[in-house]
C-alpha cells in the first residue's frame, strides 16, 4: 500500500531550463534509442532482390565448387585394406584365434603407385567399426597422470587399466592399454623408404599434455595385453604413436598418422609393404586399411565442401530462372493485404 | 480551509452533523463483544500492565518483504524449483555428481546455477526495494504517551496496542487508533484516504464526547484508563464494533472513532488516539492483498511446448537406452573372448556390464536424459523474464505515450502481460474519463421549463456532420479543443437571459432563485479560499459536483465557507440587489450512491424554514414528484432527452419543505440507522431516506458535458481497422450512449443497430400494475426474443458485410446475462462490429468481461479510470487504466496505465505487435536452437553406439545456452522490429498477426522445430 508513494526521480527534462522549471517532470527522455527509431535495415524480399541474390549465390557458389572439387581431386589417395588378406588362409575360419597366436604374423602388401605423389606423403592406417568414442573407453584415461609425475598415482578414472599389484601403470586407462601395433615397413626398388615419425603429433600434445619426465610404467604387465608396448624409458612426450592414439577418434571409422615419407613417388613405382599384422580388430569385424595420401590447401581427398558448393549453388541458380520465369509470366503487385495468410481464408478479404 | 486561527474555535457540539453517530444505542452487534470474533481487549493507556501482557497483541512492525534474512535461501530456492523446468535441471544437476554423468558436474550445474542465481538476484533486489520501505515506515516518529502526561517522540514499531499517541497535522497515522479528541472542540478530524480507497476528497471522523471532553492537552493522559472491547482484526474497512468501558460507563464505538493506519491527519492541528489495532492486524495490511496474477496465453502454450520436449528427451533417451542395452549385450563374454575388447566389458562396472545389460540400460536412461537435457531451454524462463522487463521500459519511456498536461508516461506496471497487447481481440472500454475527460463542463439547463444555455457540445457537431455533412471532418483537434475551452474550467455556459444577474428578470425568478441555491447548498465540496485574491476554488468528490457549485458561483450563488453544520453563500438580494451572506444549516446529508442516483441534503433555511434539497438522476426524480410538483415536467422531460441526444449528463434538481415533526422522526430513524453495525444496514439507510425524498416539486434540470478526449474517434477508428471489436460499458442513458458512440465513431451512419432494451408499452404497463414475478418472467421473455430477432437479422444479411451495432441496456442485460440466455447474447454480440451495453452497473461490467473472455476464448482488454472499473480491469486478460482524474484505485489496480485513450493505439498497434511478434519468435527460436542442439547431440549417439558420450565439450556444453546462444535470442526479443512504427499504423490489419496468433500457432512452432532439426542434420553432414 504504501509503494503507491510517489516516486519523484526525474527521468527526462532534457535541456537545463526546463529541469528547472520542471525538475520533477516525468517526460521520457528523447534518444532514438529509447524510442525504438534506431536505424535499422530491413530489407524487403521484393522479386527482383530475391532472384538476384540467388543469382549472385549461383555465380559464386558454382565456380567455388569446381576449385574445391578440383583440390580435392588433385589429392592422390592410395588405400589398401588388409585386414582379411593378411591371415593366412589356413586360418581365415577363425581370424580371432590366429590374431591371439603367437605365430610370425608378418605378411607382404604391394602398392601400385599410379600418380606422382609429392612429399611429404602421409601413412595413415584407418580403422572401421571401431568405437574410440565410446563412452567408457573415453573416459578411461588420466590426463593429470600424462602430464606429470607428481600425479601418478590419481588412476581412479582408469579402472580397470589402472594398477597392477598396486603400482599405478602409466599410461593407465583402456585407451593406452589398446595402443594400435600394427607396424609398416616400405621399400621401393629394393631399398629402403624411410618414414619419418617426427612430428606427427599435436605440437600442443606433445608440449603440454604429455610430459617430457614421465615414463611408462607397468605397462602391458597385466594380461591380456591389449596393444603396443612402451620402451619405458623414452618418455611419453617423444612416444609420438601413443599421442596420436591418445587423441580419440569421434567417429567409429577413423585415421591415424602413422608417419611421413620424405620424398615423391613416381608414377609406376611398386612400394613393397612389410606388415606386421598384430593388432585384433577380427573380434568386432573392424577393418584396417593402410592409407598412402598427399595433401593440398583443401587438406586430405575430400570431395564433399565442393560438391555442396555445387549443388547449393545449382539450386540458386535454376530458383533464379524459375523465379523470373514466374515474375515475368505471373507478376502481383507488392504489398498486396489479400496475400496475407489470415486474408486468404476469408476469400479475398475486406 | 484549517489555519492557526482555526484551532480551537468554538464551535457547538454539533450532535446533528451528518456523519455523527452521538450516543447511539446499543445495536444486536454489539451484543456479540466478548464472543468468538470480537474478542480484543485494549487497555488504553496502560500497554504494559499485566493484563495487556497477557493478550500479547503483535508489535507494530510491519514487514511488506516476501522474504527475511534467514528464510529468503530456502524460500525463494523452493519457489525456483516449483518450475517444471528447473525442478529437471536440478535433477539432472544432483544425477550429474553420480557416476551416471556423462560430463563432468559443473557442466550441468553452472548454468542451472547461473540461472538460478540470476533469478534470485532479481528477486533479492525487489525485496531489498521493498525492505527499504519497510524500514523507512517502520522508523517514522509518532509521539507516544509515556505514562506520565508526557509524550515523547518513539519509532512507529515500537508501538504497542492500547498506547496513547499523537499525531499531528499532515502525519500519517501509524496503527488503526481510537480517535480520542482533537484539535477540535467536538473532536472531529479530517482525514485523507488516498492511500487506502484512492478518493482524494476528506473524510470526517469524530471521537466520542465522553473522551474529547476529559482530553484536552497532554497531562490529561496522565490518570486517564480505558478499557476497549472490540472485533478482532479483519479485512472491512467500513465497519467497525467495539465498545469503550470509561469510568463505569460503555460507550459503543463505530468506525467513525477509528483512524486507519495508511490515512493521513489534514485540517487538524493534531488528535489524540488509542491504538487498537498494530501492524499486520491493521485494517489496511489485512486488505492488502497480491493483485491477480495474469499469465499469458503464449507462456501457457509455452509450458505446453516444454511438456512436449520433455516427451521427446524421454523417447529419445528410451530409444537410445534400448539399443545401448542391445549392443552391451552383445559384448558378453564369448567363447572366452569379447567382441570390442578394448573395452574390456568383462571387467565393466554395472554401467556397462554386458552381463547385466538390462539394468546398465535402465541407468543409462538417466544418463540419456541428463544428455539430452539441452532439448529443454534453462535459460528460457529468466531470458523472457529479462526481455518482458526490457520491453516494459520501451513502453515506460515512449514520449508518444506521454501526456504532458497531467505529466503522466505510460506505466507498464506488470511486464508479463506484454505480448497480450498484440493479441487483443476485445477491448472493454468504460465511457466516462475514459473515452471522455471527465472534466465536466456546465453547459446547459432547464429551469421552470425554459431551456437555457447556448453552447454547442461536441456530440452535436457530431451530429450536424452526420445529418448535414458539413465540413468539419478534416480539423485539427486541438484547434477544436482551442475554440471550445471555456473560461471558466467547468462552466462553458453561455446565455445572456440569466447570466450577470438577469435572471431576475425572467418570468420564473423565484423558481430561478430557488435553482440556483439548491445547486450552491445541495453538495459535499469543500471550498477553499485563496487569501489573496480572494477567489474561491473546490474540492469535491467528483467533477459533476464541482461543475454545480461553480456553475452556482457563476450565476452569482458563491458558496465559500462549510462549517460542522452549515454552509455560507452569497448571493444577491432580491429586493435590495446588493450581495449578502446566507448561512444554511445542515442537517443531514442523504449521500449518492450508486443504486441511489440520487442526493439530498435536509438544510434549515436562515427564515428557519426545513428545506430537503434533491438532484439525481431523471428515472429516479421523476417517480418522486408531488402532485402539485409537476408543473414543468413535460417541458423539462423534452428538454432532458434533447440533452441526452446531444451526449450531456443530466440531473434533475428538485425540492420540498419539510414539516418539523416529520424531520424530527426522520433525524432519530436516520441516525439509529447510521450508527448501527448490522448487515442490513444500507438497507436501512435506504428505506428512511426514500421515505424522505417524496413529494417534490421539480424545479429544473441540470446538463453537463463530458468532453470526448482528444484523438478518441481517431484511435477508435485505427483500433477498428485493425479488426479489434470495441465495447463499451457505459452507466449514461441508452440516448447517450448513442450519441457519444456517434461522436467517437464506434457507431457509423452506414451500421445498422440492433437495440435491446424492455422499453415496450407491454413491459411498461406490466411495470406500473404486475407483480416481481410477472415483470420478471415478461422481460426475459422479451430480452430472448429481441437477442433472436437480432440473430436472425445478422445471419439474413450473412455475406453481405453490413456491419452491425447492438447497443443493451442495464436491464436488458440483466436477463442477457443469466446462464441460459447468454451464450445466445453472446452469439449476437460477436456478430457486431461495435457493442454499447448502457445503463451497465460494475458488476455487470465485470460480467460482460468475464463472458466475452470465457465464451470467445480470445484475449480482453479492458480500459477504465474509475472505481467502478475496477472489477472489470481485473477479470479482463489485460486491464488497462486510465490516470485520470478520478482517483488512483483503477491504475492501481491495472496491468498497464496510460494516461489518454488515444495512447491505446499506440500502445496496441506498435508496441503490442512489436512485443508479440518479438516473444513468439523468441521462444521458436529458443526451442529452435536448443532443438539443433540437442539433435545433433543425440544423432552423434548414433556413433557411439549411445554409449553417452557427449559430442561437445564440457565447458561448451554447459555454457551454449546460458552465454553463447542467450544474447542472440534477447537481441531479437528486445530489438526486433518486424515492421516499423510507421507502418504498424500505416496497415492496421498486421494486427491481425496477433490476434490470430500466427506466429505462434502450433503450425508454426513445428515448423521452427523441423528447421532445428534439419539444422542439426547438416550440422552433424
Amino acid at each position: 500500500m504504501s509503494s503507491s508513494g510517489t516516486s519523484s526521480i526525474a527521468l527526462g527534462g532534457g535541456s537545463a531550463e526546463a529541469a528547472a522549471a520542471k525538475s520533477t517532470s516525468k517526460r521520457p527522455k528523447y534518444s532514438r534509442f529509447t524510442q525504438q527509431e534506431l536505424p535499422a535495415c530491413k530489407p524487403i524480399l521484393t522479386p527482383k532482390w530475391v532472384i538476384l541474390t540467388f543469382l549472385v549465390s549461383g555465380v559464386v557458389f558454382i565456380p567455388l565448387g569446381v576449385i574445391c572439387l578440383f583440390a580435392s581431386q588433385g589429392v592422390i589417395e592410395i588405400v589398401d585394406r588388409y585386414d582379411t588378406d593378411c591371415i593366412p588362409l589356413a586360418s581365415r575360419d577363425n581370424k580371432v584365434r590366429y590374431i591371439q597366436g603367437l605365430e610370425d604374423k608378418r605378411c607382404n602388401r604391394t602398392i601400385m603407385v599410379t600418380k606422382t605423389m609429392k612429399n611429404p606423403v602421409y601413412v595413415y592406417y584407418q580403422l572401421e567399426n571401431y568405437y574410440q568414442n565410446h563412452r567408457r573407453y573415453v573416459k578411461s584415461r588420466q590426463d593429470g597422470q600424462l602430464r606429470s609425475p607428481k600425479d601418478e598415482h590419481d588412476v581412479k578414472s582408469c579402472a580397470p587399466e589402472d594398477t597392477i599389484d598396486g603400482e599405478p601403470i602409466v599410461p593407465c586407462g583402456l585407451v593406452a592399454w589398446s595402443l594400435f601395433n600394427d607396424t609398416y615397413d616400405f621399400t621401393r626398388n629394393n631399398q629402403k623408404l624411410p618414414v619419418n615419425k617426427k612430428g606427427i603429433s599435436w605440437k600442443s600434445d606433445r608440449e603440454s599434455k604429455f610430459g617430457i619426465n614421465v615414463f611408462p610404467k607397468n605397462f602391458q604387465k597385466g594380461t591380456p595385453i591389449g596393444g603396443k608396448s612402451l620402451d619405458p624409458d623414452i618418455p611419453l612426450s617423444e612416444q609420438e604413436d601413443l599421442i596420436v592414439w591418445m587423441r580419440t577418434a569421434a567417429l567409429p571409422t577413423f585415421r591415424k598418422l602413422y608417419g611421413k615419407i620424405d620424398t615423391d613417388l613416381q608414377a609406376g613405382d611398386t612400394i613393397k609393404v612389410l606388415l606386421q599384422n598384430n593388432y585384433n580388430t577380427y573380434s568386432f569385424n573392424g577393418k584396417k586399411k593402410l592409407v598412402l595420401s598427399t595433401t593440398s590447401w583443401l587438406g586430405g581427398r575430400n570431395d564433399f565442401l565442393g560438391i555442396a558448393y555445387l549443388t547449393v549453388g545449382s539450386i540458386c541458380l535454376f530458383l533464379a530462372v524459375s523465379f523470373s520465369v514466374l515474375y515475368l509470366a505471373k507478376p502481383r503487385q507488392l504489398g498486396d493485404p489479400s496475400y496475407l495468410s489470415w486474408n486468404r481464408s476469408a476469400g479475398g478479404g475486406r | 480551509m484549517a489555519g492557526p486561527s482555526r484551532r480551537r474555535r468554538r464551535l457547538h457540539l454539533s450532535k446533528i452533523y451528518s456523519y455523527t453517530c452521538g450516543k447511539s444505542s446499543f445495536q444486536e452487534d454489539h451484543s456479540n463483544i466478548g464472543g468468538p470474533g470480537f474478542s480484543r481487549v485494549v487497555y488504553c493507556n496502560e500497554p504494559g500492565s499485566p493484563a495487556a501482557e497477557r493478550r500479547n497483541y503483535a508489535g507494530n512492525y510491519v514487514r511488506s518483504t516476501k522474504y527475511t534474512l534467514a528464510s529468503f535461501f530456502p524460500k525463494s530456492l523452493f519457489e525456483q524449483f516449483r518450475r517444471v523446468a528447473n525442478f529437471y535441471f536440478l535433477v539432472t544437476g544432483i544425477l550429474s555428481l553420480t557416476d551416471l554423468s556423462p560430463y563432468g558436474a559443473v557442466s550441468a550445474l553452472l548454468p542451472l546455477a547461473l540461472v538460478i542465481s540470476a533469478t534470485m538476484v532479481k528477486e533479492g533486489i525487489e525485496d531489498w526495494r521493498r525492505k527499504q520501505q519497510d524500514i523507512e515506515v517502520n522508523n517514522r516518529k509518532v509521539k507516544v504517551h509515556d505514562g506520565n502526561g508526557i509524550f515523547r517522540q518513539e519509532e512507529w514499531r515500537n508501538l504497542r496496542v492500547g498506547d496513547i499517541v499523537r499525531v499531528e497535522k499532515d502525519e500519517f497515522f501509524p496503527a488503526d487508533l481510537l480517535l480520542l479528541s482533537s484539535s477540535y472542540e467536538d473532536s472531529i478530524c479530517y482525514v485523507e484516504t488516498m492511500n487506502l480507497d484512492g478518493e482524494t476528497n476528506l473524510k470526517v471522523k469524530q471521537g466520542l464526547e465522553a473522551t474529547s471532553l476529559l482530553l484536552n492537552q497532554d497531562s490529561d493522559f496522565k490518570d486517564f484508563s480505558a478499557v476497549v472491547r472490540c472485533e478482532d482484526p479483519n479485512v472491512n474497512l467500513y465497519v467497525f464494533v467495539g465498545t469503550l468501558a470509561l469510568e463505569e460507563e460503555r460507550f459503543p464505538l463505530s468506525i467513525q472513532q477509528i483512524l486507519l493506519r495508511d490515512s493521513k491527519l489534514r485540517n487538524t492541528e493534531y488528535v489524540y488516539g488509542a491504538v487498537v489495532f498494530t501492524g499486520h492486524d491493521t485494517k489496511v495490511i489485512q486488505n492488502s492483498t497480491d493483485p491477480p496474477s495474469k499469465r499469458s496465453r503464449i507462456e501457457r502454450k509455452m509450458d505446453k511446448i516444454i511438456y512436449l520436449m520433455f516427451g521427446l528427451v524421454f523417447l529419445m533417451s528410451f530409444v537410445g537406452s534400448i539399443i545401448f542395452g542391445v549392443e552391451t549385450r552383445d559384448d558378453k563374454l564369448k567363447n572366452g573372448r569379447t567382441e570390442r575388447w578394448y573395452l574390456k566389458p568383462d571387467e565393466a562396472d554395472i554401467f556397462f556390464d554386458p552381463e547385466r545389460a538390462p539394468v546398465a540400460a535402465i541407468f543409462h536412461f538417466f544418463t540419456a536424459t541428463m544428455l539430452y537435457s539441452y532439448f529443454i531451454p534453462i535459460s528460457l524462463y529468466v531470458s523472457i523474464e529479462i526481455v518482458k522487463v526490457l520491453q516494459s521500459i520501451f513502453i515506460n519511456r515512449d514520449i508518444h505515450m506521454y501526456y504532458e498536461e497531467t505529466d503522466k508516461p505510460a506505466q507498464a506496471r506488470t511486464s508479463n502481460l506484454n505480448e497480450e497487447l498484440g493479441m487483443v481481440d476485445t477491448i472493454l472500454s468504460d465511457k466516462t474519463g475514459t473515452l471522455t475527460c471527465n472534466s465536466m463542463e456546465f453547459i446547459k439547463c432547464s429551469i421552470a421549463g425554459t431551456a437555457y444555455g447556448r453552447g454547442i457540445t461536441e456530440v452535436e457537431r457530431a451530429m450536424a456532420v452526420r445529418s448535414g455533412g458539413s465540413p468539419l471532418v478534416n480539423e485539427d483537434l486541438d484547434v477544436v479543443v482551442d475554440r471550445s475551452a471555456p473560461k471558466v474550467k467547468g462552466f462553458n455556459f453561455e446565455d445572456e437571459r440569466i447570466m450577470n444577474g438577469n435572471w431576475v428578470r425572467q418570468p420564473e425568478a423565484a423558481v430561478l432563485q430557488k435553482f440556483f441555491r439548491l445547486l450552491a447548498v445541495c453538495h459535499t465540496a469543500i471550498p477553499e479560499t485563496d487569501e489573496e485574491s480572494g477567489n474561491v476554488s473546490y474540492e469535491a468528490e467528483s467533477p459533476d459536483e464541482a461543475a454545480f457549485v461553480i456553475a452556482a458561483r457563476e450565476f452569482g450563488f458563491e458558496f465559500f465557507n462549510r462549517t460542522q453544520n452549515g454552509i455560507s453563500f452569497r448571493e444577491m438580494d432580491l429586493v435590495s440587489g446588493e450581495k449578502v451572506e446566507r448561512v444554511y444549516k445542515l442537517l443531514n446529508i442523504l449521500e449518492f450512491n450508486s443504486t441511489r442516483k440520487r442526493m439530498s441534503v435536509i438544510v434549515r433555511d436562515d427564515d428557519g424554514k426545513l428545506l430537503l434539497l434533491s438532484k439525481g438522476a431523471d428515472n429516479v426524480m421523476f417517480e418522486r414528484l408531488a402532485k402539485n410538483g409537476r408543473q414543468f415536467e413535460a417541458k423539462t422531460q423534452e428538454h432532458v432527452n434533447q440533452y441526452a441526444d446531444a451526449g450531456l449528463r443530466t440531473l434533475i434538481l428538485a425540492y420540498r419543505e419539510v414539516d418539523e415533526n416529520e424531520y424530527i422522526e426522520f433525524n432519530k430513524n436516520f441516525n439509529e440507522a447510521k450508527a448501527s453495525v448490522s448487515e442490513d444496514r444500507e438497507a436501512l439507510i435506504d428505506e428512511i431516506t426514500d421515505r424522505m425524498e417524496r413529494d417534490l416539486i421539480l424545479l429544473g434540470a441540470t446538463a453537463v458535458e463530458d468532453k470526448l478526449q482528444n484523438g478518441v474517434p481517431e484511435c477508435i477508428d485505427k483500433l477498428a481497422q485493425a479488426g479489434i471489436k470495441i465495447w463499451v460499458l457505459t452507466g449514461d442513458k441508452m440516448e447517450t450512449a448513442i450519441n457519444i458512440g456517434f461522436a467517437s465513431s464506434l457507431l457509423r451512419q452506414e451500421m445498422k443497430q440492433i437495440i435491446i432494451n424492455l422499453e415496450t408499452p407491454h413491459i411498461k404497463s406490466l411495470e406500473k400494475s404486475g407483480g416481481k414475478d410477472e415483470i420478471e418472467l415478461a422481460s426475459r421473455e422479451s430480452v430472448v426474443m429481441q437477442l433472436q430477432e437480432g440473430k436472425a437479422l445478422l445471419a439474413a444479411s450473412g455475406a453481405s458485410s453490413e456491419a452491425f451495432a447492438l447497443i443493451i441496456d442495464g436491464k436488458s442485460l440483466t436477463y442477457a446475462l443469466e446462464d441460459e440466455i447468454k451464450k445466445t447474447f453472446l452469439d449476437l454480440a460477436t456478430g457486431c462490429a461495435s457493442v454499447i451495453c448502457c445503463r451497465s452497473s460494475p458488476k455487470q461490467k465485470a460480467l460482460v468481461t468475464r463472458l466475452v473472455k470465457s465464451g470467445t476464448g480470445k484475449t480482453t482488454l479492458a480500459i477504465g479510470d474509475g472505481a467502478n472499473d475496477v472489477g472489470m480491469l481485473q477479470e479482463a486478460d489485460i486491464g488497462v487504466g486510465i490516470s485520470g482524474v478520478e482517483g488512483m484505485q483503477a491504475v492501481m489496480s491495472s496491468d498497464i496505465a496510460i494516461a489518454q485513450f488515444r495512447y491505446l493505439e499506440r500502445l496496441l498497434l506498435v508496441h503490442g505487435h512489436w512485443c508479440y511478434s518479438r516473444i513468439a519468435s523468441m521462444i521458436c527460436y529458443f526451442f529452435y536452437k536448443n532443438i539443433t542442439f540437442g539433435v545433433t547431440v543425440f544423432l552423434y549417439e548414433a556413433y557411439t553406439s549411445f554409449s553417452g558420450q557427449p559430442a561437445y565439450n564440457d565447458w561448451f556444453l554447459s555454457l551454449f545456452n546460458v552465454f553463447f546462444s542467450s544474447l542472440p535470442v534477447i537481441a531479437l526479443g528486445v530489438f526486433d522490429q518486424d515492421v516499423s512504427a510507421r507502418f504498424c499504423y500505416k496497415f492496421p490489419l498486421l494486427y491481425q498477426e496477433g490476434v490470430q496468433n500466427i506466429l505462434f500457432s502450433w503450425k508454426r512452432i513445428i515448423g521452427w522445430m523441423f528447421n532445428g532439426f534439419i539444422s542439426a542434420l547438416q550440422g552433424i553432414s
